[in-house]
């Protein structure tokens, strides 16, 4: 999977509740977000290239 | 027909399978339902790996000229009761396949639909996988069965013997004693139609269960004109895979059916309309709102969502209709239903009101819930 532009998105009424409750991407083209679940297989793939540190996810506003 | 006669033949025809429910694990395989789209372009872009008709998946790898198309077709074989099939086109061809060079039609079956296949047990049962194909191109074509909680995999060959002409093919598998099926909510058996495949994953013979490695994707594939001539077409409906030894009667079923199994791993919406509506719910504060919506069916895991990507495509509705700046995004999903969040900058919501995500004077605006394997 090919990520651009990743950023985590808060909880927009509450920056201390459920933070970083998504992270938005354009995945292969396709413009998704994506829980911040283990087991996605997104979220999960972004994670792993996160730790090759061949991706990198903007903070949340 | 004597009551004698009569009843053979009914018993003769429930043997063979034809009255049985749900005997099919392939969801789709009369390539009916089309909730991405009907027509699907590939760049020559090296590598894609996408769903196309519901439930099927094209990949292609590493290539370098090749490009095409896949469609939902109306040519199908006569007679058979199918009115859809999904159809390969090869655009610019590529000028010879490298060894690292693939092309194949995958479909993932959910494990626990295939758990009481019993793998790995001295009692797993065979499956055969039939199908109707169609290619302007003769040869010798490789087909399998992967399977990822063992990383195991069978394949077999088949021959396509006329050119443009519909056949009927069918491949059964042995039960796999050595193998693995979760009882689990992953991927479970993934049946493939190799169409072209490099030499890299030729050389080790996969005709019986064994494990896993990429030289034995492919075993005994032995035509790859597909990628180097343009124009050649590809086509496949009417798949099934079920428990014995034996091709039964493909099961058809309802339209909504099918649609309600593919909705288990990707729901679209698209807007009917420009201002299409599509869930309701309430402004939190004068730069959020959430909407709820609840899914036909428990998704098979808690989906992504996707969107235009335009937050202009997508508007609040709250007394005024107040763009979004930026997309909406899921909030407190499960797999049954979820939040999706909307957001102003600006501060243009009403606290407090109920609200509509609609679209904004647009067609392109579009939610996607895809939990697929």
């Amino acid at each position: 999977m090919e990520f651009k532009n990743a950023k985590y998105i808060n909880d927009c009424t509450d920056s201390t509740k459920d933070p970083y409750i998504t992270i938005y991407a354009v995945v292969d083209g396709r413009h998704l977000s994506i829980p911040c679940v283990v087991g996605n297989r997104y979220y999960d793939q972004a994670m792993k290239q996160v730790k090759e540190g061949t991706l990198t996810i903007e903070d949340a506003d | 027909m004597s009551k004698a006669a009569e009843l053979a033949a009914l018993i003769a025809n429930v043997n063979k399978g034809s009255s049985l429910a749900n005997k099919n694990f392939i969801i789709n395989g009369a390539m009916n339902v089309a909730q991405r789209g009907t027509s699907f372009s590939y760049a020559h872009d090296g590598t894609t790996s996408a769903f196309t008709l519901d439930r099927f998946k094209f990949i292609v790898s590493n290539t370098d000229e090749f490009d095409g198309t896949l469609t939902q077709a109306t040519d199908v074989p006569s007679g058979e009761g199918f009115v859809n099939s999904l159809k390969w086109t090869t655009g610019t061809a590529e000028s010879a396949v490298a060894s690292n060079e693939v092309m194949y039609i995958e479909h993932m079956v959910e494990a626990q639909n295939v758990a009481g296949l019993r793998y790995g047990t001295a009692d797993a049962k065979p499956v055969t996988l039939s199908f109707w194909v169609k290619s302007s191109i003769t040869g010798t074509f490789n087909s399998g069965i992967y399977q990822s909680d063992g990383s195991r995999i069978m394949t077999k060959t088949y021959t396509i013997s006329s050119a443009n002409t519909w056949e009927y093919k069918t491949l059964t598998f042995a039960g796999d004693t050595g193998g693995t099926i979760n009882d689990d909510n992953g991927e479970g058996l993934r049946p493939i139609w190799n169409i072209f495949v490099g030499s890299d994953y030729t050389s080790s013979d996969s005709t019986s269960w064994g494990s896993y490695s990429s030289a034995t994707w492919g075993y005994g594939h032995a035509q790859n004109a597909h990628a180097t001539t343009a124009g050649a077409t590809f086509l496949l409906t009417g798949v099934q895979l079920e428990v014995g030894e034996k091709a039964t009667e493909f099961e058809h079923e309802p339209f909504e059916t099918t649609l309600r199994k593919c909705q288990r791993y990707y729901i679209r919406r698209n807007a009917a309309g420009v201002y299409h509506y599509f869930g309701s719910g309430h402004v939190e504060a004068v730069n959020a709102g959430r909407i709820y919506t609840s899914f036909p069916v428990e998704m098979n895991h808690i989906p992504v969502l996707e969107t235009s990507g335009t937050a202009s495509d997508y508007a609040c509705y709250n007394s005024d209709v107040d763009a979004c700046t930026s997309v909406p995004n899921l909030t407190n999903a499960s797999t049954f239903e979820t939040g999706i969040q909307l957001a102003n900058s600006s501060n243009a919501f009403t606290a407090g009101r109920g609200c509509n995500l609609l679209a904004n004077n647009t067609t392109d605006a579009f939610l996607a819930f895809e939990s697929e394997l």
